[in-house]
């Protein structure tokens, strides 16, 4: 019982995570990009006066796509048109779960394992249910009955087998070091130390597997630079019929498939929920100091951004005359409350150290902050590359995945047999 | 003609080496906005007001004689002028006996005005200007974009050239803003710049 406890409050807990990622990648793409191109970016939006730095911008953006009217063209086949856009989100919210957010936490003689669905062929699913994404594309395509959409599925669906291959083929080598296909083992035999002091992380003992999978992946969900799919100075897509609610479905799919790429390439390559140097055992042994220093570093850094905010707000203040103008003094006020609460929980942590059970669970808490800044920081480096390199041509995408990545994936994985046999395993 | 590209190296056909330096360009873009954000250049309209040049056609105005009646002698100059047919003036008598006639009606559709400024030219008593420096004009209703007369008129104009009045006018990003003109002075090298030479035979 515990154990289905434990598996559903992870499912939700991943579910929260990858919905309110959303929003906050929509944040990400519009505020770094006006930032890389030195632009101020969206800054009107205000709840309150409060705008979070534009991120008032994309709830205005969820209610407008609500209330647009849902337009079906006279001409499409309905099945199908209908049911892409609640696929590709299926899809995208199915392959999360069987990633572990944290090592497994074993109560009395339960062990409880904090991943929502604990299944040895992990490696497998992700894989089998990724490939139904490219299903939901060529609905979209063809149920759409447009010579552009389908155009626009074709291409998008070309592009994401093409890629799969390569995609795949990098994995294998990651297979072959672990020698299993649960993810959890994965994570874990990445918690080694390789000569004592580096961490065994699947990118230091497979770089080639690693970059190989990331430029995989980064064509697998359609993003800059490989979005042919939604190339729109040339054909708009898969998705020029789709409006209001269907069209939004599509636009969060997209997020998600990357908050999802981003967390298998955490898992298989940057040691999942590893923090580094701290395994599982000495994160319990030293719960208390660890998360003394962690109080320490929020409240510090608490009150640094609150002396910004104060800062801040004096410019604000000679900006604005009307609600935002108290925006920074409401800032500061927030995270001065933060450094307090930290602290006293640093001095609550001094005065009774965690006993029991609860080094145990600080140490999964701690693992899982750890996974989840790991897959923030990877989907930013999505949406960093996008504003970074310019769409590749179609015939120079299929070159890169056929002539260059398949072969080099293939070819790495013919170099890790040889070194896993030199090394006697 | 063939425009012969760049050889490339090697570290630069593989393409990977170039991308990470790419990434670098965007990330030291992005750090250094975050940090000076109040050097970045754009401007924070409307709390921060671009400076406007003098000579801008923004929405119009109609000027006072030395007594307070409308120059406008209702001679239709400026409505002949109109591509855009966006002035309706109705004529009448005027009281004072050296002026033959004065508008009774004077309306501006800003919404078919194509701010060409012919109006302006075309008007021999100097009585309609486009100086007011009002160039966002907003509303809900259709019926407020037609300009009657008295509203025409107690447009001052040159309301963007006079000091602000609160001391946040002081800076504009962060540098002080050079001291503007009086509206007279303003005025003055407008009138300058806009109306012919009189001959001296007059």
């Amino acid at each position: 019982m515990a154990g289905f406890f434990a598996h559903a409050g992870t499912a939700v807990v991943v579910w929260i995570f990858q919905l309110s990622m959303i929003p906050i990648l929509v944040w990400f793409e519009r505020k770094a990009s006006a930032f890389m191109q030195d632009r101020t970016g969206p800054n009107r939006a205000a709840v309150a006066g409060i705008r979070l730095g534009g991120v008032i911008h994309t709830i205005a953006d969820v209610v407008k796509l609500v209330f647009k009217e849902d337009i079906t063209p006279a001409h499409v086949n309905r099945f199908y048109f209908n049911l892409a856009p609640f696929m590709a989100m299926t899809v995208a919210l199915l392959t999360f779960i069987v990633i572990p957010i944290a090592d497994s936490l074993v109560v009395g003689s339960t062990t409880l394992h904090l991943q929502a669905l604990k299944i040895d062929a992990g490696l497998l699913w992700i894989f089998a249910v990724a490939s139904f994404g490219v299903i939901a594309t060529i609905f979209a395509g063809w149920g759409s009955n447009n010579h552009y959409s389908l155009l626009g599925g074709v291409r998008s669906s070309a592009q994401m087998i093409s890629y799969e291959l390569a995609f795949g083929m990098s994995v294998v080598g990651i297979l072959m070091v672990f020698a299993t296909l649960d993810l959890n083992e994965i994570v874990r035999g990445q918690g080694h130390l390789l000569f004592g002091f580096i961490p065994m992380w699947g990118f230091v003992i497979q770089p080639l597997g690693a970059l190989i999978f990331m430029i995989a992946a980064v064509a697998e969900v359609n993003r800059t630079p490989f979005d042919l799919p939604e190339g729109e100075s040339e054909i708009v897509g898969y998705h020029v019929e789709y409006s209001s609610l269907k069209f939004a479905l599509f636009f969060m799919a997209e997020y998600v498939n990357v908050v999802v790429a981003s967390a298998f390439t955490t898992t298989l390559f940057f040691g999942g929920w590893q923090i580094p140097w701290l395994p599982t055992e000495t994160l319990e042994a030293h719960a208390s100091k660890v998360l003394l220093i962690t109080c320490a570093a929020i409240a510090v850094g608490a009150v640094a951004l609150a002396f910004v905010s104060m800062r801040w707000s004096r410019s604000l203040k000679a900006l604005y005359t009307d609600s935002r103008r108290r925006e920074g003094d409401i800032w500061a006020g927030v995270l001065l409350a933060v450094a307090a609460l930290a602290a006293a929980g640093g001095i609550l942590v001094l005065l009774h150290p965690l006993e029991g059970i609860a080094p145990s669970v600080f140490a999964r808490l701690a693992q899982a902050g750890a996974f989840f800044g790991k897959v923030v920081f990877f989907s930013f480096l999505f949406i960093w590359v996008r504003w970074t390199l310019p769409r590749f041509r179609y015939d120079q995408l299929m070159s890169l995945g056929w002539k260059n990545l398949l072969p080099l994936a293939l070819a790495n994985i013919a170099l890790t047999g040889i070194i896993l046999r030199l090394l006697g395993r | 003609m063939k425009i012969p590209s760049p050889e490339m190296r090697w570290h630069e056909r593989i393409y990977l080496f170039e991308v990470l330096r790419g990434l670098g360009v965007t990330i030291r873009h992005m750090l250094g906005n975050i940090a000076r954000q109040h050097e970045m250049p754009t401007y924070q309209w409307p709390e921060q007001k671009k400076p406007l040049p003098v000579r801008l056609k923004a929405r119009h105005r109609l000027t006072l004689r030395e007594d307070g009646s409308p120059k406008c002698v209702a001679c239709y100059m400026c409505q002949t002028a109109c591509p855009a047919r966006c002035i309706n003036i109705v004529a009448e008598d005027s009281p004072e006996p050296t002026i033959e006639k004065r508008p009774r009606i004077f309306d501006i559709d800003l919404l078919r005005c194509v701010f060409c400024g012919y109006c302006v030219e075309a008007c021999p008593e100097d009585a309609i200007r486009m100086d007011t420096g009002e160039i966002s004009v907003v509303s809900h209703k259709r019926e407020d974009f037609i300009l009657h007369m008295d509203f025409l008129l107690r447009g001052q104009g040159t309301e963007y050239m006079q000091p602000e009045p609160a001391a946040e006018a002081a800076t504009v990003k962060g540098k002080p803003i050079p001291p503007p003109d009086t509206p007279e002075e303003a005025l003055e090298g407008y009138e300058a710049a806009t109306k012919p030479p009189v001959p001296s035979s007059w």
